[in-house]
């Protein structure tokens, strides 16, 4: 199963694809671009020219240049589109206000997501951004790209849209940023039938899964992070182009606790990688970082002077769980009590590694602050295995999402699903008996919900039963 | 196959189903890996940090990928995307690859090909002056900032994200080609409090805040909104039914309820909460997501407002180098900046940080009480001399 496709891959050919010419391509020169004023002003925007990180505005004008060279006859939309953005975002700086209007529904047939309508207030000023829907772009898991196909995109975007977009959002899609109502089908099948991408999640559906680099390229991944992003995404098509949900819902995979693509903060289900068995220790390595041959965090730290390495101060000290020693000279870490934090493995990466016996944990329920206040995932399943074709954790995620349908009331994320009902609940939900491990303590209060078969006799009272024993 | 100039391209409105693909998903990830990815995927034994933005993995089997990871412009044009394939083809095998924190990283194979990159991206230049591919963004530094979409596209913004990006990642470039800091510091943005991205675990993050009531459109607030959706989508209870005078359904808003998350204007356009001259900015700090040493935590609120003072935001940039200078000043090394914050306590944090207090920072939401302390361990600053003061606990 392991680097399968789903489906036969087209091997992209830009030189196949292509709708533009080289001379095309390189329409202007720079003293062009020097020179070139948009049809607006725009001083406040041109304040952010200068200065050392790259200027949204002078990337925003020179393309504007190039799509005036270009002329209409080569583009669908409006060729003036990108001054007509800048003209807006300009008098949204001068009122403060953003000028985009609430919603409109737009979309392609059979999709309930991937479309964001969007239209100007003041259109009269800015016909060019009269439309400007968004199109979600379903990324490569892990955001690696060939250039063929974003050549590709950048054509296909050009003629039929704004030319704008993002790499990437923030649930992880491509974003496509404005083109008008007649050309989101054109674009949809174009992208489908050529480029062999489909688009991404938006609106009460499952969002486009993301993940960490994973094994591409690091070595802490504990399970393969691409695979089961790709699979998972794969998998849940439906539930991703078909809103049938009470709100949004996120999968995101991080392959260790560092968690690089935030899953802890920002997925209704966070798939973190961890281990069950002992960190794996170089002692030969220990030594190297002690007598100072590498440098600590895989160099994290060079910029400073920090003196000489000190694995105390560093390392040993510093485990959260103090389950680290040095005895006789060689590092002792007793694994019974290891919370796997990774600050040891961090910060000696080539002496210590996780654990072979991997697999993920499973955390339920984060958000961002509406409406409740902002959650973050709550640990649920300490330790899976996970493996191809990933039966047992579409299992949970089967149970979850129908449980959810049924419980979670219109807009309410899953988190709030959970605190609402209790987590309790949510365990017999998922078949899983409650654990220490779920709370950072047990509850204060003894406010318990006694269900009626807990109690002997169960909840029926007899006022005058009492009453034989106690006076009024 | 080739992309198609005809105007509805590949789409039939007479037929539309026909030929129609659907349901397939993202392009496989193994095709664009470069070739030293995919032969030692699943094989990296470690990994070192060479100089700011330049990374060496090394496998197993003895080979080693180089990485130069630049800062990039998460709102970009395909000239700006067409510029980096130009770099991928010449000096990095046709292939590319972007981090979760918009930065862009080009993977490689020797170190011939990585000085041959590093060359070739300080000459990419915009025509006014910036880099269009700094070098940096690892280790203990500040790398890029993640945020949304502002006024660039965004109906609910309270501000502009890009151009304060722009602003922040200017003031603290040095930050960002350099690794001084005595742990990474992760900054966010997010235009307003639907928070698309992590923005609540950050070290830094800041966030454009509404500061008045929701003004009411009566004129269509029947017409485009179901009143009952929009009374029951706010927390505090703020919005009840009401008729105007002609006799129109509307609402009425308990103003002094209202904690402007803007939650009814997702439900309602008829109630938007923009306003130029209330809009702000809000500052937390002290969050993060990683496992590492302590659990992730929340960014906690440390400046309630800030102008949105668009484009440069300089009273922004001011505060985050403010509150990043005294944590580089003061923190150990490996010590996050919400790590640093509890060690030393947050009394001193502000004294720190040259911040001050004011109510708005005490919680009374929902959870508050959790926030307050319940104990006699605190630490004397000139906060708690202002308490004994007012309270006559002084001589």
């Amino acid at each position: 199963m392991a680097f399968e496709p789903k489906r036969p891959q087209k091997k992209l050919d830009y030189q196949e694809l292509r709708l533009f010419t080289d001379e095309e391509l390189k329409n202007y020169t720079e003293e062009e671009e020097k020179n070139f004023k948009i049809k607006h002003d725009i001083p406040e925007l041109e304040q952010l020219e200068s200065g050392p990180w790259p200027s949204f505005v002078a990337d925003a004008k020179r393309y504007a240049l190039r799509r005036r060279k270009l002329g209409q006859d080569n583009l669908l939309i409006n060729q003036d589109v990108v001054e007509d953005l800048l003209g807006q975002v300009e008098l949204s700086y001068v009122h403060g206000e953003t000028h985009w209007k609430h919603g409109g529904i737009v979309g392609v047939i059979g999709y309930g997501g991937g479309v964001i309508g969007r239209y100007s207030d003041v259109p009269e000023q800015f016909p060019g951004v009269a439309h400007f829907h968004t199109i979600r772009v379903a990324q490569v898991p892990s955001k690696f790209y060939d250039t063929d196909f974003l050549r590709g995109l950048c054509d296909l975007w050009e003629y039929r849209g704004s030319g704008l977009l993002n790499m990437h959002g923030s649930t992880g899609d491509i974003i496509l940023l404005g083109t008008f109502t007649d050309q989101l089908e054109p674009i949809f099948q174009e992208l489908a039938q050529v480029l062999d991408v489909d688009l991404g999640g938006s609106g009460s559906n499952l969002r486009t899964p993301e993940c960490c680099v994973g094994k591409a390229r690091c070595q802490y991944a504990l399970y393969d992070t691409q695979e089961m992003c790709y699979e998972m995404t794969m998998h849940y098509q439906d539930e991703l182009h078909r809103p049938a949900f009470p709100y949004k819902f996120k999968f995101k995979f991080d392959g260790c606790p560092n968690g690089c693509v935030a899953s802890i903060a920002r997925a209704d289900l966070s798939f973190i990688g961890t281990w069950r068995d002992d960190i794996r220790i170089d002692q030969d390595a220990v030594q190297g970082y002690i007598n100072g041959e590498f440098p600590p965090g895989g160099g994290s730290h060079k910029g400073r002077d920090w003196g000489k390495f000190d694995i105390y101060e560093e390392v040993i000290n510093r485990c959260p769980t103090g389950c680290m020693s040095l005895e006789g000279g060689k590092l002792v870490i007793d694994n019974a009590n290891c919370t796997r934090c990774m600050h040891c493995i961090n910060t000696m990466p080539r002496a210590l590694k996780p654990g072979k016996d991997t697999g993920v944990s499973l955390l339920f329920g984060a958000k961002a602050p509406i409406l409740e206040g902002a959650q973050m995932s709550v640990l649920v399943i300490p330790f899976m295995k996970a493996e191809p074709p990933y039966d047992n954790i579409k299992e949970i995620i089967d149970k979850t999402f129908e449980w959810w349908m049924e419980e979670g009331k219109n807009r309410e994320r899953l988190g709030e699903t959970i605190q609402r009902v209790g987590l309790q609940r949510f365990c017999d939900v998922l078949g899983v008996p409650p654990a220490p491990q779920m709370v950072k303590e047990p509850r204060s209060n003894p406010y318990i919900f006694w269900k009626e078969e807990d109690v002997p006799g169960g909840f029926k009272r007899d006022i005058n039963d009492y009453r034989s024993r106690h006076a009024r | 196959m080739a992309l198609t100039r005809d105007k509805l391209g590949r789409f039939n409105p007479d037929n539309p189903m026909e030929n129609r693909v659907t349901d397939i998903g993202p392009r496989h990830y193994w095709q664009c890996f470069p070739p030293v990815i995919q032969k030692n995927y699943g094989k990296w034994d470690y990994h070192e940090i060479l100089e700011p933005g330049v990374l060496v993995h090394v496998s197993e089997t003895g080979d080693k990928a180089y990485t130069v990871r630049v800062g990039g412009m998460r709102f970009m044009t395909v000239e700006y995307l067409r510029e980096i394939c130009d770099i991928a083809d010449k000096l990095a095998d046709g292939y590319v690859r972007f981090t979760t924190r918009n930065n862009i990283e080009f993977i490689v194979d020797s170190l011939e090909k990585v000085e041959a990159l590093k060359e070739e991206l300080g000459k990419h230049k915009f025509v006014s002056g910036s880099y269009k591919f700094p070098i940096g963004g690892t280790g203990a530094g500040v790398t890029n900032v993640v945020h949304t979409q502002g006024f660039i596209h965004c109906h609910t913004a309270a501000v502009d994200a890009s151009s304060m990006v722009k602003a922040i990642m200017d003031g603290v470039f040095e930050h960002f080609t350099s690794m001084e800091l005595p742990a990474q510091v992760r900054i966010s943005m997010a235009c307003c409090l639907n928070m698309c991205g992590a923005v609540h675990c950050s070290d830094i993050a800041l966030l454009g805040y509404h500061r008045k009531p929701p003004a009411v459109d009566h004129e269509v607030l029947e017409k485009i909104c179901e009143i009952p959706l929009a009374i029951a989508s706010c927390p505090t209870a703020a919005i009840s039914p009401a008729k105007t005078e002609d006799g129109k359904k509307s609402v009425k808003i308990k103003v002094e309820r209202c904690m402007f998350c803007g939650n009814c204007y997702t439900m309602c356009p008829a109630l938007p909460l923009a306003d130029g001259e209330g809009d702000c900015v809000v500052l937390l700090a002290g969050g993060k997501l990683s496992n590492r040493i302590s659990p992730p935590k929340f960014s906690k609120v440390v400046i309630p407002y800030l102008p949105n003072n668009h484009p440069r935001f300089p009273e922004v940039v001011e505060a985050v180098k403010q509150v990043l200078e005294a944590y580089a000043k003061d923190a150990r090394k490996y010590e996050r900046l919400g790590d640093w914050a509890e060690r030393i306590g947050w009394e001193k944090f502000f004294e720190k940080c040259g911040l001050p207090f004011t109510e708005h920072l005490i919680d009374d939401y929902r959870l508050a009480y959790d926030t307050y302390r319940t104990s006699t361990q605190f630490k004397y600053t000139d906060a708690a001399w202002a308490v004994s003061k007012a309270a006559e606990g002084e001589e």
